[in-house]
């Protein structure tokens, strides 16, 4: 046996771990000496010592052994040895999950835990709880009550955590011991204190009533210890979010007192829950911003952290509120902790001013080498943020960003750096060509699939339309001879757009196409081969429709239609105008830098909302025949909150009528509604064909009823309608606690706030990446111009956002973001007008005392054109 | 963070001619990050030798659920913060507080949100434990010798993710050694002091 306590082992100088080569059978075979009598306490300490040893360094104990080793080890607490005894105790716990019929040591544990000795009742309360269930406590319960009110702080202690981990599997029976806790949480002694609030906060967390009173008498009486006052702000902060109670509160001012605590530990979650409470206002902030900014000095790195960690956070919402900080934060720009000087960076990014960009960039690429990647990505954020902010510096940016793309660095990193470049190229033409270069060298060596294929995404976009295309093609390619399938595939469809936009291109590009067409995976060869049938016609439209702008419909729904199409199969060639558009969020376009997520991969295809809706709406029975669903709203509200019913309206439309589901809760809970139907009055030609009514609708449980309305035929451009809306139902009172209806019922009518349908409802959003193709795609067989004025609007920022919120139609080519300083712009909308047909608009604003506006649409239909002028005039 | 996304103002139109329009301006709450008031504080406490080998790890819930997965966080953490005595640092989207002496490194992890000098606390009570308990000689070979010692003071600090105690004169009373391992001449006179305050201070209670 290797006697590793030995005094002269000791002496020997050896580094080695004698816990190094531990067998665990050998262990277990050692361990047959705790049935030797004497018991020698020395020898069976090592003994469970290597043992806890082995379960800690995640070697795995069978049952059986472990059953075997815990059995040998009851019979250990004969021995008076205390350091024995206690490592029994945590044998028993680090066992307990792992050796069967741990129970037995039961009565040992329940005799040492009532016991003279003091050292062994907290652990062997906290043993014995691991290995108790509910009806076991109930059996030690008498036992536990006395134990939370015990005097000996580390009795009270042990009882009342294992009581809160026991509260999960038997919440009935300790909830019973809210009393003793009470009485506990007036002990002197601190840490006791803050086990029995934190006990009673779990006992009473789902009852609002209860945590206030519990909330008024601690912050009344206050408290000893740091801990327990942090804990209560968390309470206090949590209540006030929940109640959305105004800082006005007692609640606000009890956090706000916490400010000039003596512990530094209290005042800072008091700063911390100030800063993160919504809708604060700079003076509320600022005492909580005036002690963040002395914590900046302290000599302790871990409160210089979380202060301008909290810093950061304020500066997010309020920059103007840290500005006063901006000296304290320049000091630790130096600090010897990098996530500190990280931080302190970009939040004076967010306050600082233009002209210290340069200067803080500077700072930051001498280490940025040295920090975590966590860090990195919040500096790029930072970047991304100050882009927007002052847009005149994107070339400091892109450059720095272009150095920290080259370094190493994990998945998400580079996905932030990819992410910001990009969104700077949309923000900023002038920087789309560096950008690109930067990206084209980015993916020549890129491990990451779904980087690489976005890049080739994007150059395939932006690339025709730079005035040297021919020097992207070359990057292209030589991912088509390198890479994997996806990025191949990928490769192929952005070379693809080359050709079709640039003619002096095509020769080459087929050339390069040929040579794809020979690649050995599926998908690349049936894109090459697609691409290339379809770049020989050299015709705009076709280039347009099939390599330019792609299918908009939603694959979930075409491949439910293609289904469908094989299970009847008819003479009909399929129409794709049957086919659901899709609907999910388009991004391409957006005008805000999206934070950077820190959730996985790209999810995988999830129906959208409209296929649910598609789908729950096709089971019900009176509204079948109607077609593919077109269109579906966002809920409106027709009830005011905190009415007794609430209720909100989802608008569906399909090709010749309209499904209003209304969503309705009863929050009356001694009313049980039946029948429930919103009757509908129509202010135009719309016809009401059905009702289909919520049959129950007890308290607090959501229902729907339907109204299905007939649109006009007679005159399509018929699209607003405004329809007054009464709730109808049947009312049987019942018993608020039973829900036990009466047998009598009454009818009762309910006024709603009224209906609009606007034009919006009848367009669909389609995103049209490249709009001038698809523009000449349509042709201007049904064009229609008319010029207005807009009196009312002032700006051309608020004439767009009209406009596009308007029509609901789709911004392409980022035409929704107006350059500053400019008096006239060009908006592109696409969209699919109901019934299949794409429609296309450009508006021409010129600003001049209010804003003309010059709009063309096109449509391959007529009626589209007529019924968005029509609404627009 | 998630939590201070901003949020698009939504603007709705009432219907009707769009020169008569009113702009509706309404901006969604956003659901603020508010820390849910518990007593699970600690995810986990971690001491490693200089080669980043463990030689203790305790994990008080899922984050890590294998050993495997373990094993490489610790890698991680190890390899981000032995080169720098910064204290410190937000690893895996994890709080990570940490100290280290001669050959050894103390880690206390909780989640991000999670009051920074609460952890400190946990890692400064089961430094200075230790310190008492191993005279001062805080080093790899000397907490190896003493391992029953750690794993008794760890049981005192934290259970279950709760913080247990946070003074070290309680937990190296608790965890209660044995006389003979700490021979009184070595006691410094403070120890001895504090011990025969709190041998009164039981006498009294008992």
């Amino acid at each position: 046996m290797i006697k590793k306590f030995d005094k002269k082992d000791e002496e020997s100088g050896s580094g080695s771990n004698p816990f190094q080569h531990l067998e665990k059978s050998a262990v277990l075979q050692e361990a047959r000496i705790f049935n030797e009598t004497p018991i020698n306490p020395r020898r069976c300490l090592h003994i469970l010592t290597k043992i806890i040893y082995l379960l800690n360094q995640g070697e795995h104990f069978g049952t059986t052994e472990a059953t075997e080793a815990f059995f040998a080890m009851t019979r250990l607490f004969q021995s008076n040895d205390q350091t024995l005894r206690r490592m029994c105790y945590l044998t028993i716990k680090e066992m307990a999950n792992i050796s069967e019929d741990v129970i037995i040591v039961t009565s040992s544990l329940t005799k040492d835990m009532t016991g003279k000795e003091d050292v062994y009742r907290g652990p062997a309360i906290r043993a014995l709880c691991r290995i108790t269930d509910t009806t076991m406590l109930q059996a030690i319960e008498r036992y536990m009550k006395q134990a939370i009110v015990d005097k000996v702080p580390s009795v009270s202690s042990s009882a009342l955590v294992s009581s809160l981990h026991m509260v999960k599997m038997s919440y009935d029976v300790v909830k019973r011991w809210v009393n003793e806790a009470q009485e506990a949480a007036s002990s002197d002694n601190i840490m006791v204190q803050y086990h029995a609030l934190g006990l009673l906060y779990h006992l009473r967390k789902n009852d609002r009533l209860a945590v206030t009173k519990m909330l008024n008498k601690f912050t009344k009486s206050g408290l000893k210890s740091p801990f327990a006052y942090c804990m209560l702000i968390r309470i206090a902060s949590k209540l006030l979010e929940e109640t959305e109670g105004g800082h006005d509160s007692p609640l606000f001012d009890f956090i706000e007192s916490c400010l000039r605590n003596k512990h530094e530990m209290v005042v800072y979650e008091a700063a911390s829950a100030i800063v993160h409470m919504p809708n604060c206002t700079a003076r509320e902030l600022a005492p909580a911003v005036s002690v963040l900014q002395l914590f900046c000095s302290s000599p302790k790195a871990a409160l210089r952290y979380a202060a301008v960690r909290t810093l950061n956070k304020v500066a997010m919402k309020h920059p103007s509120a840290v500005t006063a900080c901006n000296l304290d934060l320049e000091n630790l720009i130096t600090d010897s902790n990098r996530s500190i000087a990280t931080l302190a960076i970009t939040t004076l990014l967010k306050t600082g001013s233009e002209s210290s960009v340069d200067r803080l960039m500077k700072q930051i690429s001498s280490f940025v080498s040295e920090i975590s990647d966590e860090f990195k990505v919040v500096v790029v954020q930072a970047i991304s943020a100050l882009c927007q902010k002052y847009p005149r510096k994107h070339s400091v940016m892109m450059n720095f960003l272009s150095n920290m793309l080259r370094d190493d660095g994990g998945f998400e990193y580079k996905r932030a750096i990819v992410d910001c470049i990009i969104s700077i190229i949309e923000e900023n033409p002038e920087s789309k060509e560096t950008g690109l270069a930067h990206l084209c060298e980015f993916i020549e060596d890129c491990e990451h699939t779904v980087l690489a294929t976005k890049i080739l995404h994007l150059l395939g976009k932006e690339g025709p339309r730079t005035p040297s295309p021919s020097k992207y093609i070359r990057f292209i390619f030589n991912r088509v001879v390198l890479e994997s399938e996806a990025v191949r595939a990928a490769a192929v469809s952005a070379l693809a757009k080359f050709g079709a936009q640039n003619d002096d291109l095509l020769p080459s590009v087929l050339v390069l196409m040929q040579r794809c067409m020979m690649d050995s995976d599926d998908e690349v060869r049936d894109r090459a081969t697609f691409y290339m049938n379809v770049l020989q016609q050299k015709q705009k439209a076709l280039n347009a429709a099939y390599i330019f702008n792609g299918l908009s419909v939603s694959v979930p729904g075409l491949e439910k239609s293609l289904h469908q199409y094989t299970l009847e199969p008819s003479e009909k060639p399929f129409d794709m105008k049957t086919v659901p558009l899709a609907t999910a969020v388009i991004t391409e376009q957006k005008t805000e830098i999206a934070p950077v997520a820190t959730s996985k991969l790209p999810e995988k295809l999830a129906p959208s909302r409209q296929d649910i809706y598609q789908e729950q709406l096709a089971a019900i029975p009176e509204f079948q025949g109607l077609g593919p669903l077109f269109k579906s709203s966002e809920p409106v509200q027709l009830t005011e909150a905190e009415t007794e019913y609430v209720v909100r309206c989802i608008k569906h439309t399909f090709s010749n009528h309209m499904v209003f589901q209304f969503d309705c809760t009863n929050t009356l809970n001694d009313q049980l509604l039946q029948k429930v139907v919103v009757q509908m009055e129509p202010s135009e030609a719309y016809e009401v064909a059905r009702y289909v009514p919520a049959p129950s609708l007890p308290y607090s449980q959501p229902g729907s009823c339907y109204s299905l309305v007939r649109l006009p035929d007679d005159d399509p451009t018929a699209v607003s309608c405004t329809f007054s809306c009464t709730m109808k139902y049947l009312v049987r009172d019942c018993d608020p606690n039973t829900g036990e209806p009466d047998d009598d019922g009454y009818d009762d009518e309910y006024v709603l706030e009224d209906l609009e349908v606007t034009v919006a409802d009848h367009i669909q959003k389609v995103l049209k990446p490249n709009f001038g193709a698809a523009w000449e795609e349509v042709g201007d067989e049904f064009e229609k111009e008319e010029t207005f004025a807009l009196s009312s609007v002032r700006t051309l920022e608020e004439a767009v956002s009209n406009i596009v919120s308007f029509l609901g139609m789709q911004p392409c080519e980022r035409s929704d973001k107006v350059p500053e300083n400019k008096n006239s712009h060009v908006l592109f909308l696409a969209g699919v007008f109901r019934g299949g047909h794409d429609v296309l608009l450009r508006a021409r604003l010129a600003l001049a005392d209010g804003v003309t506006m010059q709009v063309t649409v096109r449509s391959s239909e007529e009626t589209a054109v007529d019924v968005i002028l029509a609404s627009v005039g | 963070d998630e939590e201070y996304q901003d949020v698009p103002n939504v603007i709705t139109w009432q219907a009707g001619k769009m020169d008569s329009l009113v702009l509706v301006k309404r901006s969604i709450r956003v659901r603020f990050y508010v820390a849910e008031p518990t007593l699970y504080t600690v995810k986990a406490v971690l001491i490693l030798d200089n080669d980043g080998e463990r030689l203790y790890a305790k994990y008080y819930d899922d984050t890590y659920p294998t050993v495997k997965e373990q094993k490489a966080f610790e890698k991680n953490i190890f390899n981000k913060t032995h080169r720098t005595d910064s204290e410190i640092a937000l690893l895996e989207g994890l709080t990570v507080v940490y100290k280290s002496n001669i050959d050894l490194y103390f880690y206390v992890i909780g989640s991000s949100h999670e009051n920074e000098l609460m952890l400190m606390s946990v890692l400064n009570c089961l430094f200075d434990s230790l310190s008492q308990m191993l005279r001062k000689n805080v080093e790899r070979r000397a907490l190896l010798e003493n391992m029953e010692g750690l794993f008794l003071a760890v049981d005192e600090i934290v259970d279950g993710g709760v913080i247990l105690e946070s003074d070290p004169q309680q937990v190296v009373y608790r965890v209660a050694l044995r006389g003979d391992d700490v021979p009184l001449t070595e006691q410094t006179v403070s120890q001895v002091l504090q011990s025969a305050k709190e041998q009164i201070k039981w006498s009294l209670l008992r």
